[in-house]
């Protein structure tokens, strides 16, 4: 292949620095999140070391503070946020719709900077000597006691929202204005329609969450009393204005995962998926009601019984349009010609872990069942099914699925299918005892704990050790293929998405000619053979 | 875009903010007791309406962009309506 493509175009580092080519920004997004993702890591790995034992060996408590803020932050805020949005979204959606770029690519390559900007400047607090509040940031802690740099570290964060809200302002528009002709709303594939609804919620949520930290920094710096009930403030504010953002946050990490099992099930099913409509319309459903859920953050903080009882029940109905979606999955592997390439045995295992993951957040839904289990490791169990188990995985198996895409390249599908084996038993080994753990009571946010509860968390911590070598081979056998794999023909899955149109890589502006659209997605043809992949 | 336009209506909504905020800063000294937080709340609001209508321009927009105007507030309306409800309703 000897025409240009997006890659060949240009050689200097000026022109990937100042693209403003979506495929290169995404790239240039890939780059930044893998490193995040490896300090956030890193974190992790000493936390499981020192967990290994009862007694502290590895660290202090206070340093076993700053690792879990850390871990937190970087991981919510610097990776899982923008991962899928940013990387597959930013590459994968202009191509989905048949457009030449997203309606706003200079403020594309913005948000990249402004991403970058706040990521430095959370860094730079991490390394200057960390914080010590928890992702969460709460008060009275944050703003009265802890002397750690709380406020670099928010302000970090505060940047980076504002990445946030330019990338989902341009989806929106993106999704409204570029559509190629024929490319009606119900013939969108479903990874745009859950890229819509987690867009919705960044533009809606992301500036409280500004506001909060604004609010938190100013009572910490200037002791305006806005939180602290002596001076005037009230002490369950921060709480409330935090999770009206970080519920429907836990949504924008999920969202783009759920789409992007949409097209991995059905392309290695060759069906449509099933019931089409529900699913779109359930997308939206999740952002709007994710919107009324955020006091079940709060069941034991010393709010309102008529409030906990509310939220108790509307996150019982936040559950119903996930579990149709978890239905309409199996539902479309029904009798469907399955073929169990790489990034379907990703699919197949989110669609698992996540169900585990959101049924015990129904378990944590219940006010009495909560007031044992809030604090333990069963809510970390619960969120890291779903984040970790759900987004991370859904993340890798669509990176596999659009790999050759990207690249222009094909990877090994040995070593893929290895790799997705060992990250969902290493995942299952780590999380599932710190079920166990938290049930019979093990707090969470401590690096000591009675000899009792060694066993499961030396199994977690063997698990651990297995997910991160399964999460570094990618590193090696994709790192392989960008550089040496076999060349990826057009349309190596057979599909009829428009990304598979074109050629791959593709060129600097998608498609030599406009598509025209006459169908509904997933038109497959069930005759497809899993072709040989080797690099 | 729209039509080109005298930046008078910009100055004028800039200089009508400036006047809104004076008069926040002055009453807030004035002793009305709840009536405080009533009166620098319907300032707060009105502040709001012109920057929504004159710097967003959404006094010259319709259907979709008025969809999305309104959706903002009515989030804001969540906020304010479910996070009043624990207070309210608190023992
Ligand atoms: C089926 C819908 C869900 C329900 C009913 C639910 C319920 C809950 C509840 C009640 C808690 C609070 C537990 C406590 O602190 O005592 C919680 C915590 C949490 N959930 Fe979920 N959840 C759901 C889905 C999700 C999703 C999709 C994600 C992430 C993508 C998520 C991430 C989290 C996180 C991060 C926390 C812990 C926050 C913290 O305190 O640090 N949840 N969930
Ligand atoms: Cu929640």
């Amino acid at each position: 292949m000897s025409e240009t493509n997006y890659l060949t175009t240009d050689y200097t580092l000026r022109s990937w620095f100042l693209t403003t080519d979506h495929k290169r920004i995404a790239i240039l997004y890939f780059a930044s999140l893998i490193f995040f993702f490896f300090i956030g890591g890193a974190a992790a790995t000493a936390m499981r070391i020192e967990l290994a034992t009862p007694q502290a060996d590895l660290v202090s408590s206070d340093a076993y503070n700053r690792l879990f803020t850390m871990h937190g932050i970087i991981m919510v805020w610097f990776f899982l946020i923008p991962s899928i949005p940013n990387t597959l979204g930013n590459f994968i959606v202009p191509l989905m719709i048949g457009a030449r770029d997203l309606a706003f690519p200079r403020l594309n390559l913005m948000s990249w900077y402004i991403f970058m900007l706040g990521g430095s400047t959370t860094l730079f607090a991490i390394f200057a000597g960390g914080i010590d509040t928890g992702w969460t940031f709460y008060t009275p802690f944050s703003t009265l006691y802890s002397n750690s740099y709380v406020i670099v570290a928010a302000a970090g964060v505060f940047i980076a929202g504002f990445s946030s809200i330019l990338t989902g302002l341009n989806f929106i528009v993106t999704i409204h204005r570029l559509r190629a002709p024929g490319l009606t709303w119900y013939r969108l594939p479903l990874f745009l329609w859950s890229l819509y609804a987690t867009s919705v919620i960044l533009v809606l949520a992301t500036p409280v969450l500004a506001i909060t930290l604004l609010l938190m920094a100013t009572e910490r710096f200037f002791g305006v009393g806005i939180f602290d009930p002596r001076i005037g403030g009230d002490p369950l504010l921060f709480q409330h204005l935090f999770w009206f953002y970080s519920h429907p946050a836990v949504y924008i990490m999920i969202l783009p995962g759920m789409g992007v099992i949409n097209e991995l099930v059905s392309c290695f099913s060759r069906k449509q998926v099933f019931g089409y409509k529900f699913v779109a319309w359930c997308s939206l459903a999740i952002a709007a009601v994710g919107f009324l859920v955020w006091g079940h953050h709060m069941f034991v903080s010393g709010q309102s019984l008529v409030a906990s009882l509310v939220f108790s029940f509307m996150s019982f109905i936040v559950a119903v349009p996930s579990a149709i979606k978890v239905f309409n999955w199996t539902a479309t592997l029904h009798k469907g010609s399955i073929h169990f390439d790489a990034p379907m045995l990703y699919a197949l295992a989110f669609i698992g872990l996540f169900t585990i993951g959101g049924l015990t957040g129904l378990f944590l839904a219940c006010l009495a069942f909560d007031v044992h289990a809030t604090d333990t490791y069963f809510v970390v169990a619960h969120f890291h099914y779903i984040m970790v188990g759900g987004m991370v995985t859904a993340y890798f198996g669509g990176l596999h699925y659009w790999w050759p895409k990207i690249t222009g390249r094909l990877y090994s599908e040995y070593w893929a299918r290895t790799a997705a084996v060992l990250i969902f038993f290493g995942f299952n080994l780590t999380f599932f005892p710190q079920f166990i753990l938290g049930a019979e009571g093990m707090p969470r946010r401590y690096h000591v704990y009675p000899p009792e509860f060694q066993v499961w968390n030396v199994l977690s911590s063997g698990g651990a050790a297995i997910l991160a070598v399964a999460y570094l081979m990618p590193l090696f056998y994709l790192g392989y293929s960008a550089f040496f794999g076999k060349r990826a023909p057009a349309n190596p899955w057979d599909a009829p998405g428009l990304e598979w149109q074109t050629s791959s890589p593709p060129p600097e502006f998608n498609f030599t000619t406009q598509p025209l659209v006459t169908r509904a997605p997933y038109q497959y043809n069930e005759a497809f053979e899993a072709k040989p992949q080797n690099a | 875009m729209t039509d080109w336009r005298p930046p008078l209506v910009l100055v004028g909504a800039w200089l009508g903010l400036l006047a809104l905020l004076a008069l926040t800063v002055t009453l807030a000294y004035v002793p009305l007791g709840a009536g405080n937080a009533v009166v620098s709340l319907a300032i707060g609001t009105i502040k709001a309406a012109l920057v929504a209508a004159i710097f967003m321009e959404l006094r010259h927009r319709g259907g979709l962009t008025l969809v999305f105007a309104g959706a903002g507030l009515f989030w804001l309306g969540i906020l304010l309506w479910l996070g009043s409800m624990d207070f309210l309703t608190r023992t």
